[in-house]
């Protein structure tokens, strides 16, 4: 499975050796980790929550991940999403791509990142010592994407 | 029927997360969907009010005011999505 959204955390290390396990074309290796900030816009970040719409997202980044393979020569891909409560510090999500070369293993990595951002239903709700506040989404993130 | 679903701040919004509702006559696509469930009124008129930031997916497909809507479909209501 390319892509799995998850309450647990994950081992960046365990997920990169299953990604490249008996593939001796895959030369390079990209990827990236989302952690808990505990700033935001607003303030103080003491928790986070993140929730999903069952089906479509898994869906959602199963599509992300054939557009990345679509676009570029790339062996394989990963995408690990986690929900439920989280903590300033812990690990949200990891994108990993394995390639022949780095080149497109760092640009198809950084596709699926800004297409997750602005495509995947994935919505964060903060816990602040104002209360709670839903994390707006943000104008940068869609112009990141329209890159591609 | 047609298996509404609401999420994030939408579902705090309307006290809802899912319900089943009979298409009325005359209502076939996402944008009549949207402006018939806005006359509800309350936090129905505010959130679906035209300029709100709402995405709709139609069984689990992006959809936009102009894709239809069936009997049967799967319709999420859902603001900007801010994952990752």
């Amino acid at each position: 499975m390319p892509v799995r959204v998850q309450r647990e955390d994950f081992d960046v290390a365990r997920e990169l050796e299953r990604l490249r396990a008996g593939d001796a074309r895959i030369g390079a290796i990209a990827s990236f980790v989302g952690l808990v900030r505990d700033v935001s816009e607003a303030s103080e970040v003491r928790a986070m929550t993140l929730e999903h719409y069952p089906g479509m997202t898994e869906k959602a980044l199963a599509q992300i991940v054939e557009e990345a393979r679509s676009r570029w020569n790339i062996v394989d891909a990963l995408i690990v999403h986690r929900i439920g409560e989280l903590k300033p510090g812990d690990q949200i999500v990891l994108a990993a791509v394995a390639g022949e070369h780095r080149g497109e293993a760092f640009a198809a990595c950084e596709f699926i990142m800004d297409y997750l951002k602005t495509r995947a239903p994935f919505w964060k709700k903060e816990q602040t010592p104002a209360g709670e506040r839903w994390v707006e989404a943000r104008a940068s993130d869609e112009e990141k994407a329209s890159r591609w | 029927m047609v298996q509404l679903i609401y999420l994030a701040r939408l579902r705090e919004a309307f006290g809802l997360a899912t319900e089943s509702v009979a298409l009325p006559h005359g209502v076939g696509t996402v944008a009549a969907l949207l402006a018939w469930l806005s006359r509800r009124g309350g936090p129905w008129a505010a959130e679906l009010a035209p300029g709100r930031a709402v995405r709709v997916a139609v069984n689990h497909d992006v959809a936009r005011g102009e894709t239809p809507v069936r009997a049967g479909d799967e319709v999420a209501l859902f603001p900007p999505v801010t994952g990752g």
